[in-house]
């Protein structure tokens, strides 16, 4: 007979087995992978397919999905402010979920989280046909104030401006901030109880220093985060799990860490709120349950299949107007997978593998942003796997192992699109992104706005000259980016003290290390256009058209220029220049708590509104058109091929953009090879190539145009197309026509 | 040193033999075939003067990058045995740095690759027209099948991996009897390691219209997939690996 399953059931030891020691005494979870981690050499062949009740599941999801594209969202609790315990217990079908948890009530049902910003969750719920709770706007005027009302009472005069004209946009001045990872691994592996203590620990540690404004406030910070792990016990307990112990099973380790990203997407409405690095982790847990007989393979693959299920299902409520900037609903909730030891043994695991088998298993998404660190010496075998996926999914990312690993540490993730941060002990204030192409124009009109006119930037004597001189442009340009870079990190500072203050993280930190090292992230759109501009000053003739105040509207461009993306130094070394040059400005300006400036060259899709506001540029780029997205060179000035362009792109200097640097190529399947088994060889050795030469990241479209031009046309036909756009990938059907007539007149690296 | 035309170069993936290669586009082609995709590469003269020592120069920016992708370099055109002794330099040159070399050619020419040239040569990326020499003349316009033959067997005598490349043209190359012709030929040939059936594409129109050249198949379509099929089958059915 079958064996009874009886309540008096003993728990097994939650570390039975592990290896190791230094884990155990201390909070490390990077000791516990290096002590316990079983790298695969091996192929994907022991992979299993989805089950039944697996599948079951996400058709009744995509159902709604289609619903969800029809209305925009698909439902809104628009009266109860978001917190880890504000929301009753949610299902998608409570007797089938092997693991749960929703952010609301309801699957899909979104939550409002006015800390960030009472006016982005008013638009949100306006936009979409709800109204806002008075009783809500009444705490959230009256009682508490926002994050976004913070920043505004201090913004000075000139990011104001600055912020206007665009030439500093998409700053987190109306949300969440986003870009902070939680060590999520450290409540399955101590549960909640074992990090309680670590806090009160540590707070008790401060009780002898001074009480400073910094020790004033980590000690308050510390409080909260106690609190935070409180209320996620509170929350599990609701779903029926004590977590305040370790996890015991590989289920149990699944459910806990997913309880606690789940509290921190409860808690914060964060432009990106990545996993981390967890499959390396929880496959210690899988493949001890199937060593003990506790799971099959089909059941450890079901396991990860119905978190992630649960991981695309993250919602939060924006605006039309930021979905123009960052289109298609993106979460990025990105998970790092792969990578090398510092030993110099592969993190690749099993369920490295299984990850990536759920875009087989649930079909190609956007989310969880799966981002492989790659370097040459990862296994054959994950190698072929990852490059087949991309051919057929489109739908994961590559990012440089060699060059984070020394630069960072090999328990490193990334946060949001490519930047690299040591789980549980970086996190980053982030900061959006400088347009250097509009600043060009501002170099050569004196400070003045080349659209509105406006005096945005200090003024300067305007360049008069009808041929524009490469070095009289060049050093004004370098007093613009004095200014820009003072400006901007201003900006930053004043957001993220206010976000501190408002909209604090308070389980996302309760999961650092205190204290915990902070990086002031800044970045740069237009970098090619701005290359271009200067090359073809440099080597061509540019001459000014002015209008009748004098204000430079367009240029012609007589002769050849040789343009970023083509592996050409006369190009390539100005880019360098400019990353290196603004970079150096950033470093010089005063940061709020200390925190170490970092630049990405990375747009997101904001590529297409930062063009929409930029005039005329000087190399021949048209009014409005759209940016090359991230480190790309223009469309069609990448004239030898796509190993032409990445080495160009791979020169920017990494020590000069520690916060990662985007390179996004769509190729078609024949331009890879005849054959799969080629295609697939030879894609994962232009990724070795590219690695090798310093490239750091890369989105690997496989796609024909025509497919992307049917699925403009027949949406319908196309609802789990994927498609890479920056350092996050989307459903193409969600793009807004803008965008995705970009993506297609963007460079298909063909056979022509 | 030598002096070569050359129309472009460019770095592509799994198209013009294997892995990532860095291929040049040489200028000139004794031939005009119909369906030709680059007419812009028809005239030695509009090719840029480049000696071998600078293409060599542009090669080993990507030596390293090839190296670790896999790969090699292909020279291309045109017609690089126009040009032999720029050709056998550059085959020489990249040979000796380490990269696999590969001959893109219609083989009109092939008399005139010298054993040096083929020395530096790992392998031959043979365009084999048709096996007709009435039909090779409709397709090519200026040219002969039999020294395209002649070098084919040449190669083989060599004991040269050769891959060859045909192209598909519905109501042109697509005659039944003439592909099993070329099929028991290559089948005979011990190195030849893959036939290449590409199917015929207009993506070349626009260069007729810039050059203001007619374009004769501009209203040829594609292949459809079964004749693809049947035609990929007659080669396969050899025992011809083929793509």
């Amino acid at each position: 007979m079958a064996q009874h399953h009886t309540s008096t059931a003993v728990r097994p030891d939650p570390w039975r087995g592990f290896r190791g020691g230094g884990w155990r005494d201390r909070i490390d979870v990077a000791a516990f992978v290096h002590d316990n981690v079983q790298p695969y050499a091996g192929d994907a062949a022991f992979l299993t397919g989805p089950t039944t009740r697996t599948m079951d599941l996400w058709a009744r999801l995509r159902g709604m999905f289609a619903e969800e594209r029809r209305r925009g969202v698909y439902d809104v609790d628009a009266r109860t402010p978001s917190t880890i315990t504000a929301h009753a217990p949610g299902y998608i079908d409570r007797d089938r979920e092997l693991i749960v948890g929703l952010q609301t009530d309801a699957p899909l049902r979104r939550a409002i989280m006015p800390n960030g910003g009472l006016r982005m969750v008013e638009a949100g719920l306006t936009a979409y046909g709800y109204a806002m709770d008075p009783e809500v706007r009444r705490i959230f005027t009256l009682y508490r104030k926002t994050h976004n009302a913070g920043v505004f009472d201090a913004y000075p005069a000139d990011v104001l401006a600055a912020r206007r004209s665009h030439v500093i946009t998409g700053l987190p001045d109306a949300y969440g901030r986003g870009r902070i990872i939680g060590d999520y691994r450290r409540v399955a592996l101590y549960g909640v109880d074992r990090l309680i203590a670590e806090r009160l620990a540590i707070k008790a540690g401060l009780d002898d220093e001074p009480c400073t404004d910094d020790v004033i406030r980590d000690r308050e910070e510390l409080a909260e985060q106690i609190r935070a792990l409180g209320e996620l016990k509170e929350m599990a307990a609701a779903y029926g799990h004590d977590i305040s112990g370790p996890a015991a099973t590989g289920r149990e380790a699944v459910q806990w860490l997913y309880f606690a990203y789940l509290g921190a997407t409860k808690e914060q409405n964060g432009a990106a709120m990545s996993l981390g690095r967890t499959s390396t982790f929880l496959d210690v847990y899988l493949q001890r349950d199937l060593a003990e007989g506790r799971l099959t393979e089909m059941a450890a693959q079901e396991l990860i299949d119905d978190l992630v299920i649960k991981l695309r299902i993250i919602r939060f409520l924006r605006t039309p107007e930021y979905d123009e900037l960052f289109s298609g609903d993106p979460t990025w909730v990105t998970e790092a997978i792969g990578g090398m030891g510092a030993d110099g043994r592969p993190l690749v695991t099993r369920t490295s593998f299984r990850y990536l088998q759920t875009l087989y298993n649930l079909g190609p998404a956007p989310e969880p942003n799966l981002t492989v660190l790659w370097s040459p010496a990862l296994p054959d075998g994950f190698k072929r796997f990852c490059a087949q996926v991309s051919l057929d999914t489109s739908a994961i990312q590559y990012e440089n192992d060699d060059l984070i690993r020394p630069a960072y540490s090999d328990d490193t993730a990334i946060a949001c699109c490519v930047s690299a941060m040591r789980v549980g002990k970086d996190m980053q204030y982030f900061g959006a992104r400088a347009n250097l192409a509009k600043a060009l124009l501002y170099a050569i009109n004196g400070g003045r706005d080349e659209v509105t006119g406006e005096q945005v930037a200090p003024p300067t004597a305007p360049i008069t000259d009808d041929v524009l001189d490469y070095d009289t442009v060049r050093a004004a340009f370098g007093t613009t980016l004095d200014w820009l870079a003072r400006t901007y990190v201003r900006a930053l500072n004043v957001i993220h003290y206010m976000h501190d203050r408002y909209a604090y993280e308070r389980l996302e930190m309760a999961l650092h290390d205190h204290p915990v090292h902070r990086f002031l992230a800044t970045g740069i759109a237009g970098l090619s256009v701005a290359v271009d501009s200067l090359s073809a000053m440099k080597h061509a003739q540019v001459k000014v058209l002015r209008d009748a105040t004098g204000l430079a509207v367009d240029y012609t461009v007589d002769g050849d220029y040789p343009a970023f993306g083509n592996n050409d130094d006369r190009a390539d070394a100005i880019a360098v220049e400019l990353v290196r040059d603004f970079m150096d400005r950033v470093r010089t300006q005063p940061t709020y708590r200390g925190a170490e400036p970092s630049l990405s060259v990375l747009t997101i899709t904001s590529n297409v509104v930062y063009g929409k506001h930029t005039g005329n540029t000087p190399d021949g780029r048209r009014a409005g058109e759209p940016f090359a997205p991230g480190a790309n060179p223009m469309n069609g000035r990448d004239t030898h091929g796509l190993v032409a362009a990445a080495l160009s792109v791979a020169k920017l200097p990494y020590d000069s953009a520690r916060d990662g640097i985007s390179l996004t190529t769509t190729v078609t399947p024949d331009g890879l090879g005849h054959t799969r088994a080629e295609q697939i060889a030879d894609l994962a050795g232009v990724l070795d190539g590219y690695t090798d030469a310093g490239g750091f990241h890369l989105n690997v479209n496989v796609l024909d145009r025509a497919t992307l031009e049917d699925a403009m046309a027949h949406p319908e036909k196309y609802p789990q197309l994927t498609i890479r756009v920056s350092g996050y990938a989307v459903n193409f059907v969600r793009l807004t026509r803008e965008q995705q007539r970009d993506v297609i007149n963007r460079t298909f690296h063909g056979t022509l | 040193m030598v002096a070569g035309a050359v129309h472009s170069w460019d770095l592509s993936t799994g198209v013009d033999g294997p892995g990532t290669r860095f291929v040049a586009f040489l200028a000139g082609c004794p031939l005009r075939c119909r369906y030709c995709h680059s007419p812009d590469t028809w005239y030695q003269r509009n090719g840029t003067p480049t000696t071998d020592d600078e293409l060599l120069l542009q090669i080993r920016r990507y030596e390293r990058f090839i190296k670790v992708a896999g790969g090699g370099v292909t020279v291309s055109g045109g017609e690089p045995l126009q040009q032999p002794a720029f050709t056998a330099a550059v085959l020489r040159g990249a040979k000796d740095l380490g990269l696999h070399t590969a001959l893109d050619t219609s083989g009109f020419l092939g008399d005139r690759a010298t054993p040096e040239l083929l020395d530096a040569t790992d392998l031959v990326l043979l365009d084999l027209k048709s096996w007709d020499p009435a039909t090779y003349r409709r397709v090519t316009r200026t040219g002969e099948l039999a020294p395209t033959l002649r070098f084919a067997r040449r190669l083989a005598e060599r004991g040269m991996p050769m891959w060859i490349r045909f192209v598909l043209v519905p109501g042109l190359t697509d005659d039944p009897a003439e592909v099993d012709g070329m099929a028991d030929f290559l089948a005979a040939l011990p190195t030849v390691q893959r036939v290449e059936v590409l199917p015929f594409h207009r993506l070349g129109a626009h260069k007729y219209r810039e050059l203001g050249v007619p374009f004769l198949c501009a209203d040829t379509d594609p292949p459809s997939a079964d004749l693809l099929a049947r035609v990929r089958g007659q080669f396969a059915g050899r025992g011809l690996v083929t793509t």
